[in-house]
């Protein structure tokens, strides 16, 4: 994977009249097989989910059932994103759970203290204690050179102990909140909602930061193999501590978007969520070990996951059996993803013995 | 005395000050005085009991990790472990089985859930910490999908008992699990630190391509490694079932975290080959012991994870900080009494 991301990169740049149109077919072809796979992987089985549980349940496929899953897939979707870029870099970021619950609880009371607050400001609100959080995580783990795991599970604590120390015993009602704020993840066009074209996009907008940026690929490059991409002089601290600023201020962001989906917010909000989605980002197809992985993916990933909770429900399956079918379906993509990583660097250490 | 000459003067004799294990003494004792100065109820019997109870799963959950993490992988689904073994013994109690024949199934699939992960993580070669995030929703789920809603109590007084007396001759101070968690503190001690097996454990972690290749037998004993958790914590989640007198789907939820922030608290290194038992012992207590302070102080005791967290955050830090601050005369003539790893040249 790996390797013919670097080669496909080399291909781009390589695009000279006469430079690489001897390896080139066969390595962007090999690639893009493996792209396919990946995704597809995903798109398969979400299809295969979906027409099983439709065959069984139309129900699952009327309008309204739709609008709820994909509302259920935006804040996770987002979450993913940001995750995703951490841990394409070898890192993992455990504390976007408590950054979500500080900033949701921290932006929604805005309104209660200031009536009329115009509701971009809160967005912005949410966005800078994010970006608060990210910040220290990504000081911590760039310029102190200590294991992400460690840091952000500390934080996890940290961030979690400030906001119950603030909330206390409090929580922020739905009556407290304007009209139009709670309308936002109720929003539709064509039936879609508004809120999941936005994430949808933005998602968009990441997977083609990530794929052609060259801070993006630097990304990749620090995952597989951070000493190596020390040496070729690529700006390792600041990639990754961009990463966790990226993911925080996302955290931040999907704090209040919670709070309008939720209207009510106390100390607990969003607890356990960073395993939720570090599930969601390795369902999809992301390493967990760094350098390999895409955005979409992962956001394919949160949308398997939420259509599944979903699928139960109206199967009339309890909501019970949730939590073990997840963990069956993350272990069996942790061991596909392996399959598939061992079969790709056989194929290409044949390929490679073969030219040389 | 007699080795200085054979020594640098101040290293040597500072090396043993400068250990990870003293400094966490004193974070110990350094606990022990603030609790017993902000109250004077921190050093009663019944305050100590108390502290055992409320600490003693978490206790005996650290010690198959400390060798996990030694052994260079890590187990999150402990806490899932333990609520899955809670809700077995639930299960089986309403309906009917007779205790004995409770315990050994739940010793039986509490091995068999550790063996499920090593088997993941030894044979198809996946990362632990991928595989135990998902047993970690798989064990819970199992859990949930046995329980769902319900709640079981109502186990005989004679085990419940344990969340109410103390061990006898010990004055009813100490509680069952904290005799316990001496106990598996003593053989994991020894297990790991006198033994053959203990000495292949650190060496797997520092590399265990190396340890392969001198013959050790790394899958096989990380296997039993993640085994071993697994019947402990089916051992820790019986003792809090007992203890709460109740069986719900959700026992131990989230303690995962806690067991892990201990063991790294306690100086074992998370990439692996470093660490030690008393130093674990150490971290239990002064975690138990701020948790604790922290309560009789009338502290939002949920909030008491702003400590943890702080803790965890300096026990990667200081060391770093204290690499830095004993600067080069002494840092550098270490170096070179150390064995030097060579790095192979970059091409």
């Amino acid at each position: 994977m790996r390797a013919t991301m670097l080669s496909r990169r080399q291909q781009r740049s390589a695009k000279g009249p006469a430079g690489g149109t001897a390896a080139g077919p066969r390595s962007g072809e090999l690639a893009e097989r493996v792209f396919r796979i990946r995704e597809s992987g995903i798109v398969v089985v979400l299809a295969v989910f979906i027409a099983v549980t439709a065959a069984i349940q139309p129900r699952f496929l009327n309008a309204t059932n739709i609008q709820f899953v994909l509302i259920d897939t935006t804040v996770f979707a987002l979450l993913a994103l940001g995750e995703t870029m951490v841990v394409i870099s070898r890192n993992v970021d455990l504390s976007i759970g408590s950054v979500l619950g500080l900033s949701a609880y921290l932006s929604a009371s805005l309104f209660g203290q200031h009536p009329g607050i115009p509701i971009p400001v809160v967005f912005l609100a949410g966005l800078g204690i994010g970006l608060a959080c990210g910040l220290a995580n990504g000081i911590m783990v760039a310029a102190g050179r200590v294991p992400s795991l460690v840091v952000t599970l500390a934080t996890l604590y940290i961030i979690r102990g400030i906001d119950i120390l603030i909330v206390g015993g409090r929580e922020v009602v739905a009556s407290s909140l304007p009209g139009a704020f709670l309308q936002i993840p109720k929003a539709t066009v064509f039936g879609l909602p508004d809120l999941a074209i936005v994430i949808a996009a933005v998602v968009g907008v990441g997977a083609y930061y990530l794929r052609t940026f060259r801070s993006g690929r630097d990304l990749y490059a620090v995952g597989s193999n951070p000493e190596a991409a020390r040496l070729a002089g690529l700006p390792v601290g600041r990639r990754v501590f961009t990463a966790f600023v990226v993911s925080g201020g996302i955290a931040g962001l999907a704090g209040v978007l919670w709070a309008a989906q939720y209207g009510t917010i106390d100390s607990t909000a969003g607890t356990g969520y960073e395993l939720q989605v570090v599930s969601a980002v390795v369902v999809g197809g992301v390493a967990i070990f760094g350098g390999s992985g895409s955005v979409i993916g992962a956001a394919l990933g949160a949308l398997l996951l939420a259509t599944i909770s979903s699928a139960l429900y109206v199967l009339g399956i309890s909501p019970f059996w949730d939590q073990a079918i997840w963990g069956f379906l993350l272990i069996l993509a942790i061991a596909l993803d392996q399959a598939i990583t061992v079969r790709l660097t056989s194929a290409l250490r044949l390929r490679r013995t073969r030219h040389e | 005395m007699s080795n200085r000459t054979d020594r640098p003067p101040l290293t040597g004799m500072l090396r043993p000050a400068l250990r990870w294990e003293t400094g966490l003494g004193l974070v110990v004792v350094l606990v022990a005085v603030v609790g017993s100065s902000v109250s004077s109820q921190f050093f009663t019997g019944n305050n100590l009991f108390n502290l055992g109870l409320s600490n003693g799963e978490i206790a005996i959950m650290t010690l198959p990790m400390t060798l996990i993490i030694i052994s260079g992988e890590i187990d999150l689904s402990v806490a899932s472990m333990l609520g899955m073994a809670s809700a077995l013994l639930g299960v089986l109690w309403s309906h009917h089985w007779p205790m004995p024949a409770i315990f050994v199934t739940v010793a039986v699939v509490g091995l068999a859930a550790g063996a499920v992960n090593g088997l993941l993580v030894t044979r198809l070669r996946l990362p632990s910490l991928a595989v135990t995030i998902g047993t970690l929703a798989l064990y819970r789920g199992i859990a949930t999908i046995l329980l769902g809603p319900n709640t079981v109590a109502n186990f005989p007084a004679a085990y419940t008992n344990l969340g109410v007396n103390g061990v006898p001759g010990t004055g009813g101070d100490v509680t069952y699990s904290t005799l316990i968690f001496v106990v598996l503190a003593a053989v994991f001690g020894v297990v790991l630190h006198a033994t053959p097996a203990g000495r292949s454990i650190f060496a797997m972690g520092d590399s265990a391509e190396a340890a392969q290749f001198s013959g050790i037998r790394v899958k096989r004993i990380k296997t039993a490694l993640f085994m071993v958790s697994g019947l402990v914590c089916s051992l820790a989640g019986v003792l809090y079932t007992f203890r709460l007198d109740t069986a719900v789907q959700n026992n131990g939820l989230g303690l995962e975290l806690d067991v892990v922030a201990i063991v790294l608290l306690a100086g074992v290194s998370i990439f692996g080959g470093k660490g030690s038992i008393a130093g674990v012992v150490l971290a239990v207590l002064a975690f138990a012991g701020i948790q604790n302070a922290l309560l009789l102080t009338n502290f939002n005791q949920e909030a008491s994870g702003i400590v943890t967290g702080a803790l965890l955050l300096a026990s990667v830090f200081l060391p770093n900080a204290a690499r830095w601050l004993r600067g080069s005369p002494w840092a550098s003539r270490a170096r070179a009494l150390a064995p030097r790893q060579t790095r192979a040249p970059s091409p």
